[in-house]
C-alpha cells in the first residue's frame, strides 16, 4: 500500500483494488502490452499490491528495445558516409549495436544528431540541400503518423536529400505471436492506450474472438491500470473473450481517421525481424513504392548484416511473458542499463531496464 | 516511446501548408503539426507524440497524465527532446 498516497485518486485506487481481490478466484497471467505501461507498474508497485491470484507479465512494447541489432548496425553503415547527417530519436542513438551506439560514432567525424520529431529532419534536409540527411525511423503505431508525416512533407516539397531508414512494429501481429508461442502462459491482455489513440480498438476483435483472449485497452496513470486489470480479470472469471475499452476518455474503436490514411498512404505491412523474439509476419511497416526516393533501404547499397545476440540473454522469454528480469543470472550483474545485453534493458522502457531502475534487483516473493 | 505527451494548445499557425500549433508542456512551448487533429482551437488540450498532435483530449485528463508522466521521469520528450544524456531523448 505504500505507493497509494501518490496516486491521484487513493481512494478510487483502494476501492479498484478491493474490488479485483474479491472478484479473483483463480490464478490468472496477464501481460500489459505496453513499455509505458510497463513503467508505472514498476514505478508504482501495481504487481505487488495485486492479489496472489494475479500476475503481471511485461510485453514487447518498447519500440527501441525491439529494433533488431541488424537494423542498428545497418544505420552505422549509413551514418559513417561522408556526406551523411544521420538523425534519430535520443534513446534509439544510444542503443548499442554490434560496433557501439550510433552517437558515438560522431568520435569518427560522422554527424550524428538527436531530433524530437521526424519532421525536424525534414528541415535540417532543407537547411543542408548539400547533405543527405537520413532518420532512423522506430516505433510502434503510436509513432508512425509522424514518421509518415515527414515522408509525406519531403515528397511534396521536394526535399530530394531526405529519407528514412524505416523499421516500424506493430502490435496486433505481436500479440498474435505471443499466443502461438509455445508454453505460452498470457491469458489476457492490457492493450497500448496511445497506440489505440491512432489505429482505434477494431483490429484486437479479431484476436480477442480468434484466440479466446480478453483484451483491455488500458492507460498508463496507475488508476487506469488498476482499471484495466480488474476488467480483464472479471472477462476471465467469466469466460468472456472481448475487446473493452478501459481508456474510452482518448481512445476511440475507430482511432484517428486523418492518421490511418495517411499511414495506409504512406507505409505498407510487411514481415519484421524483432530484436529478442525474432521475425514475426506482417509485424511492421516498410515504406511503399511511390515514396521509394526516400527509403534509404533503397538509396544507400548496404550488405546484410548478420548478428547474433549473447547467449546469456533472456530478453525473448521476458517480452514474450515467459520469464520476469529477476530471473535472469545477468540482470544487474554482467547486464546493466549501461553495458546491457539485450533488448529489455538497451531503454529506460524495458521490462529489464524498469525493474533495475526501480531496485528490482531481486525477485518480487524474495524481497517481500 | 509508446506514451503522449499532454499539453495546451496557446496559438496557431501554418507551416509549409500543414496546420500548426503552439503547444504548451509545461512550463516549455513547442511548435507541433496539428495535421492529424485540424479543428483543434486555441485553449484545446491535445496529446502530442513525437511533434504531431494525435488525439485530443481535456484538461482535466491532460493534467492528470502530465502529473504521472513527471512522476516516470518520461516528459523529456518535449521538455528537453535533444539532450544526449541518459534518459534524454526525444523517443
Amino acid at each position: 500500500m505504500k505507493y497509494l498516497e501518490e496516486y491521484r485518486d487513493p481512494v478510487v485506487a483502494e476501492g479498484l483494488l478491493r474490488e479485483i481481490r474479491r472478484v479473483a478466484r483463480s490464478p490468472w497471467v496477464i501481460m500489459e502490452v505496453c513499455g509505458g505501461q510497463t513503467h508505472s507498474i514498476v514505478r508504482y508497485g501495481i504487481d505487488r499490491m495485486l492479489p496472489p491470484e494475479i500476475e503481471l507479465v511485461h510485453g514487447p512494447g518498447c519500440p527501441v528495445c525491439v529494433t533488431a541489432l541488424e537494423t542498428i548496425d545497418r544505420a552505422h553503415a549509413i551514418a559513417a558516409q561522408p556526406d551523411v547527417i544521420f538523425t534519430s530519436f535520443g534513446d534509439m542513438l544510444r542503443v548499442p549495436g554490434s560496433r557501439g551506439d550510433l552517437l558515438s560514432l560522431r568520435g569518427r567525424g560522422a554527424d550524428v544528431r538527436v531530433v524530437y520529431s521526424p519532421l525536424d529532419a525534414v528541415s535540417i534536409a532543407r537547411e543542408n540541400p548539400q547533405r543527405r540527411v537520413v532518420f532512423l525511423g522506430i516505433g510502434f503505431e503510436t509513432t508512425a503518423p509522424a514518421n509518415a508525416m515527414a515522408l509525406v512533407q519531403a515528397r511534396r516539397l521536394g526535399v530530394r536529400n531526405f529519407s528514412m531508414l524505416l523499421s516500424h512494429v506493430l502490435v496486433p501481429p505481436a500479440i498474435a505471436s505471443i499466443l502461438q508461442t509455445r508454453g505460452n502462459r498470457v491469458q489476457a491482455f492490457l492493450g497500448p492506450g496511445h497506440v489505440c489513440a491512432v489505429v482505434g480498438t477494431r483490429e484486437y476483435e479479431a484476436i480477442a474472438a480468434r484466440y479466446g483472449v480478453p483484451i483491455v485497452i488500458t492507460g498508463f496513470e496507475p488508476v487506469d491500470l488498476l482499471e484495466g486489470i480488474l476488467m480483464a480479470v472479471r472477462q476471465l472469471e467469466a469466460g468472456t473473450a472481448t475487446v473493452e475499452n478501459q481508456y474510452a476518455r482518448t481512445v476511440t474503436r475507430e482511432g484517428n481517421a486523418i492518421a490511418k490514411e495517411i499511414l495506409a498512404g504512406v507505409f505498407e505491412v510487411t514481415d519484421r525481424k524483432w530484436r529478442g523474439i525474432g521475425a514475426i509476419p506482417k509485424s511492421g511497416y516498410k515504406i511503399r513504392y511511390e515514396y521509394r526516393d526516400h527509403d534509404a533501404d533503397r538509396i544507400f547499397a548496404v550488405d546484410e548484416i548478420a548478428t547474433e545476440e549473447p547467449a546469456a540473454c533472456i530478453s525473448g522469454l521476458v517480452l514474450r511473458g515467459l520469464k520476469k528480469p529477476g530471473d535472469c543470472p545477468a540482470f544487474g550483474n554482467t547486464c546493466t542499463p549501461r553495458s546491457p545485453l539485450g533488448a529489455t534493458m538497451v531503454s529506460a522502457e524495458g521490462a529489464c531496464a524498469a525493474y533495475y531502475q526501480y531496485g528490482r534487483s531481486v525477485p518480487v516473493e524474495a524481497a517481500e | 516511446m509508446c506514451l503522449g505527451i499532454p499539453g495546451e494548445v496557446t496559438a496557431l499557425s501554418e507551416r509549409d501548408g500543414l496546420p500548426y500549433g503552439s503547444v504548451r508542456f509545461g512550463g516549455v512551448t513547442r511548435d507541433v503539426c496539428l495535421a492529424c487533429q485540424p479543428d483543434v482551437v486555441v485553449g484545446d488540450f491535445v496529446l502530442v507524440h513525437v511533434g504531431l498532435a494525435i488525439a485530443r483530449i481535456d484538461r482535466a485528463q491532460a493534467e492528470s497524465a502530465w502529473r504521472v508522466l513527471e512522476q516516470l521521469g518520461q516528459t523529456a520528450e518535449v521538455t528537453d527532446p535533444v539532450s544526449e544524456g541518459e534518459g534524454g531523448g526525444g523517443s
